[in-house]
């Protein structure tokens, strides 16, 4: 395994985006980026799976965005829409997240440790063997997986805060699942969204992504696994079709 | 009569291959223009007033209806219209009635307005999903709040509301009175509006007692006549609504024939049977706007306060100063009922020659009350004319709070706007009181259309509110910025308030 | 707040002398624009000191105004029936002088407090006003990327007004509205640019309707009306009030905005929070801004990084 280290400090997100693609195409296969604070597009578009960026620091918006492959692990908070239309890979956040978290996530795995702000998992969407996942440890603000298309969302509440408690929750959702650790009031759900609770099959298709989840965190699965969830899912996969007339 | 026949205003004909003799338009036709004879149907014409009832229950689509099937020498100045009119005075010797709204050529200012949408720099709204709010509260508001300052932190609000009426969509339905149109429309359209969460207007015939369970979504009109007006009439409505004037007829009352005055209207609106019922010109209370203060104040005394009052005059010149007048009485709302506003009988010449088009007086009202600070202290209803939703995102934009609409309504019922309402005889069982016709208004489908209309332009509103990156109608309401002047000429556009487009 | 950066700004409470209202005014022609200016504050009151601010050359900052300081005590005898005469007189000068557009524009009218602002990138325009050179305990720091208008000096954020002011982060769709009703209480929307607007309706229902910062920002952001729907009694009730009166103050549109006067910064987002807003505190100190990474550049050790719910406003006091 090859480690590349890079000191960002005072480093534009094109330099430094320049830096990690060299590496890779050295072979470098660990990279680890020092003093992030602030640089927006780190790993944009950047492919490789057997790579890993370690983000020590606060990284800006668009973290891994259009990224195909990598594994980047942040140390810190991450700013709006981190794994934003990103394709393959993983992003592992050691924090909260800002607004729009996973935006149009096609494939691959956000986990974020504590929170994420507004409209988390917004139009996430899943195609073939493609389904994006997103694993919040915290709490999620208003408008979670909204447009949602496919994919899969959970959100965990963990440390006692309560995962949902905003509106417009899959505020028309017309593909994939939310799933959430504990109740949802239903004044939360959004239009289109309904909700039920998770079954013991549902239960068992998540197990093995919150292990996963929980083994990035140094977290013990146990109590997630004996959890009830809600799962909120489309009502209808054409929320649309009622809405128009012909002239 | 030297003057002779004038041409046929409209020319139906049957076509016989297609026609299977079943009669529907022979008993469709309130005006007499078919006529069974044997197997063979005859055709009068002259009758015909194109309500299209006969082409719309011709289960075989063979009844065509042409309008002005023969030319006059054409000429820039002496129209048919205006030929016709003078054919028929000089028969007459009297003054021509006419029906529904302005029927003159004037430009439609709606129509050279354009709305705008987000691109970039900010984001237009999905109203599906997010939040959008066209809840809209009518009557008096604070012109600022006074509040204590509790020990614990908390405030109390010390200034006390008014009450207001909450609608859920800026479209209420105007005032359209039991007599002018019949009691099987009313009740459709009261089905309609509390099924809805809006209102609609009794207007000045009285409240029929069939229409008691919708009481909460109707607003009771007092006018100069005060047909059908007693406390209990006041107390049943959620508001109460003085008319000076209507859009269709400014500066004139109103007069239903004692024909039309059958046991049921003459029981509502408080009159013997067959006896004319006048509204005079002004109310005979109100020589000024002190009086009209008086009137106001009068109405919610009797009523303890607990109904908002609106004031509805006709769109004219100076509206801006009477509207900044009624502001100031204790009135909650200002109805501006513009010139293109429907009715069911006014003379020819009002219709089509007093007033101005609703757009450029609620603008003009808009403007006069926060040139005065009052604006938001008082609701704008706007009427007269209102089409479709892009007209009532247009109106709110000048300024009005929500809309009244009535010839659309009537329309979602059937109505073919023919405009022949003042004969009695409409097909569709709207503008009549002949049971007969009655009957064929059923409440409960035609509440359904109705529902529908009011629904599909709400969606569209909320539309164009999410295009615009607007989720609260506050902030459509007024909002010049987001209209456009296309082909406006200046000094409209001073009125207006708006840009031309590309500005 | 970040974005490309073309017209910054900052703002400094705590400079200057507190008794007097202190006027920045950008004059286009000192020759030609100021006699106007300072026989109109005769008029209305003394003109106690007056000075060029200090600036320092810089290689991509073109002076294309000379930034003139006033310190002015206004006569209020001369508004007897305002019961805050002073705030009264200033706020009409700098109105009228705003909308005369005659080479002169007030850009900074309060007591205690001084703006700075030009068009460039910010490091040159702190360079050019010698930005470290002034102490204080509250400041507001602004780069405008440049939509409705392009880059000016007059444009650039913060607007003030009085002790008000404003930077802001969006765009109000709802400025139509606001600028009608704010227009009609005699303010003056002149700067071709939507952010003004929330000075004045700051300095509207705060000073002269007596709001709590807290129920302003309710006023601007309110809570939509299904969650005051369900809201217990009394607090539907206040709720219910404030939007029926203030309606027309309502903000729509993606916004973040701080706004700061002498005793309080006060940070908030737009009701369904379609901009960014971070906040975070370091001993008594707090911060605002629309990135965290912003906050940790000035200060690496901040804590209770959160961000705030939309239409909620985060509020710092100063505690003397």
């Amino acid at each position: 395994m090859t480690t590349v280290r890079i000191d960002a400090h005072r480093l534009h997100y094109t330099p430094l985006n320049q830096k990690i693609r060299a590496a890779i195409a050295d072979g470098a296969t660990e990279i680890i980026i020092d003093n992030v604070l602030g640089q927006r597009f780190i790993g944009d578009g950047v492919r490789g799976d057997d790579v890993t960026i370690t983000v020590n620091g606060v990284p800006g918006g668009d973290l891994g965005m259009f990224m195909s492959g990598p594994t980047i692990i942040v140390h810190g908070n991450a700013d709006h829409a981190p794994g934003n239309t990103m394709d393959k890979g993983k992003i592992i956040i050691h924090g909260s997240a800002g607004d729009a978290v996973a935006h149009s996530m096609r494939g691959g795995r956000v986990y974020v440790r504590d929170n994420i702000g507004y409209r988390g998992g917004i139009h996430m969407k899943q195609y073939m063997e493609k389904r994006p996942i997103l694993v919040v440890g915290g709490a999620a603000r208003a408008f979670l997986g909204e447009y949602m298309a496919g994919g899969l969302l959970i959100v965990l509440g963990l440390n006692g805060v309560t995962p949902i408690s905003e509106r417009g929750v899959g505020s028309g959702i017309h593909g994939g699942e939310i799933l959430v650790r504990g109740p949802v009031d239903e004044q939360h759900l959004g239009v289109g969204a309904k909700q039920t609770p998770a079954t013991e099959e549902q239960k068992a298709m998540i197990k093995p992504i919150i292990e996963d989840f929980a083994k990035q965190f140094n977290l013990d699965p146990a109590p997630l696994l004996v959890s009830d969830y809600t799962r909120i899912s489309p009502a209808s996969a054409r929320p649309f079709a009622n809405k128009y007339t012909w002239e | 009569m030297s003057i002779g026949s004038i041409p046929f205003k409209f020319k139906v004909s049957i076509d016989p291959d297609r026609c299977m003799s079943c009669g529907r338009c022979v008993e469709n036709c309130s005006y007499g223009v078919f006529k069974k004879e044997g197997d063979d149907i005859r055709i009068n014409s002259r009758n015909c007033v194109a309500c299209h009832r006969c082409l719309a229950f011709c289960p075989r689509d063979a009844i065509d209806i042409e309008e002005k099937p023969n030319d006059y020498r054409s000429h820039p100045l002496w129209t048919r219209e205006v030929r016709e009119a003078i054919f028929n005075q000089a028969k007459t010797g009297k003054i021509i009635l006419a029906g529904m709204g302005n029927a003159k050529p004037y430009p439609v200012i709606f129509d050279r307005l354009v709305l705008d949408a987000c691109q970039v720099t900010n984001p237009s709204i999905d109203p599906l999903r997010e939040p959008m709010e066209l809840r809209t509260y009518i009557g008096k508001k604070p012109s600022s709040l006074k509040l204590k300052q509790l020990p614990d932190g908390e405030v109390e609000l010390i200034t006390k509301l008014t009450p207001n009426l909450q609608i859920e969509t800026p479209i209420m339905i105007g005032h359209m009175s039991y007599g002018a149109i019949s009691l099987n429309a009313q009740i459709a359209l009261a089905k309609a509006v509390s099924r809805i969460g809006t209102f609609m207007g009794t207007g000045e015939g009285g409240l029929h007692e069939s229409l008691y369970p919708y009481q909460k979504n109707m607003i009771v009109q007092v006018a100069s006549g005060r047909f059908g007006v007693d406390i209990n009439y006041l107390e049943r409505g959620a508001a109460i609504e003085i008319k000076i004037g209507q859009g269709a007829k400014p500066g004139i009352g109103g007069h239903l024939p004692g024909e039309k005055v059958c046991a049921d209207v003459s029981c509502t609106r408080m009159i013997p049977e067959g006896s004319d019922a006048i509204s005079p010109a002004p109310h005979h209370d109100i020589y000024s706007i002190e009086d009209l203060k008086q009137l106001v104040r009068g109405l919610k005394e009797a009523t303890e306060w607990k109904k908002p009052v609106f004031v509805k005059i006709a769109a004219v010149h100076n509206s801006a100063a009477i509207a900044a007048g009624i502001a100031r009485s204790s009135a909650d709302a200002v109805v501006i009922d513009g010139f293109r506003g429907g009715t069911g009988a006014a003379p020819r010449v009002f219709r089509d020659h007093v007033g101005i088009p609703v757009e450029a007086a609620v603008a003009s009202v808009d403007a006069k009350l926060r040139q005065q600070g009052i604006r938001n202290e008082v609701s704008i209803i706007a009427s007269g004319g209102i089409r479709e939703s892009a007209d009532v995102a247009k109106i709110i934009c000048l300024g009005a709070d929500a809309v009244y609409i009535g010839t659309s309504a009537l329309v979602a019922m059937g109505c073919r706007v023919c405009g022949t309402c003042y004969q009695g005889n409409c097909a569709w069982g709207i503008a009549t009181q002949k049971p007969e016709l009655v009957r064929r208004l059923d409440p409960e489908t035609n509440s359904v259309q109705v529902e529908n209309l009011i629904h599909g332009w709400t969606l569209e509103l909320a539309e164009l509110m999410g295009a615009a990156g607007i989720n609260s109608i506050e902030s459509l309401r007024g909002n010049r910025d987001r209209l456009r002047g296309y082909m406006l000429d200046e000094g409209l556009m001073e009125v207006l308030d708006v840009k031309t487009v590309g500005a | 707040m970040p974005g490309n950066v073309r017209t910054p700004c900052a703002l400094a409470v705590g400079v200057c002398q507190k008794d007097y209202y202190a006027l920045h005014v950008f004059f286009d022609n000192i020759r030609e624009n100021k006699t106007a200016i300072d026989i109109l504050l005769e008029k209305w009151g003394t003109i106690v000191h007056d000075e060029q601010i200090k600036t320092y050359e810089q290689p991509n900052i073109r002076k294309v105004h000379t930034p003139w300081r006033y310190f002015f005590r206004p006569d209020r005898s001369l508004m007897p029936k305002s019961t805050t005469p002073d705030e009264d007189i200033v706020t009409h000068l700098v109105m009228k002088v705003n909308a005369e557009k005659n080479g002169a524009l007030i850009f900074s009218s309060g007591k205690n407090l001084w703006v700075f602002k030009a068009a460039g990138w910010p490091e040159d325009v702190a360079n050019f006003y010698r930005i470290e050179d002034y102490k204080g305990y509250l400041w507001l720091a602004h780069n405008r990327y440049p939509t409705n208008t392009s880059g000016w000096w007059g444009g650039a954020h913060p607007f003030n007004l009085l002790n008000w002011s404003v930077v802001h982060n969006g765009e109000i769709t709802s400025y139509g509205t606001n600028r009608r009703y704010i227009e009609s209480f005699g303010y003056k929307c002149t700067m071709y640019t939507d952010t003004e607007v929330v000075a004045y309706l700051v300095d509207l229902l705060v000073r002269k309707h007596g709001l709590s910062e807290k129920l302003a920002v309710r006023a601007l952001a309110p809570p939509f009306w299904e969650e005051i729907d369900r809201m217990p009694p009394k607090e539907q009730e206040l709720n219910r009030a404030i939007r029926l009166t203030y309606g027309p103050a309502l903000m729509n549109g993606p916004f973040a905005i701080c706004v700061a006067n002498e005793n309080a910064l006060v940070g908030f987002t737009d009701r369904i929070k379609l901009r960014p807003l971070v906040s975070g505190e370091s001993g008594d100190r707090l911060y605002i801004s629309s990135e965290e990474a912003a906050i940790r550049t000035i200060d690496p050790d901040v804590e209770n990084i959160t961000m705030p719910k939309a239409g909620e406003p985060v509020i710092g006091r100063v505690y003397s």
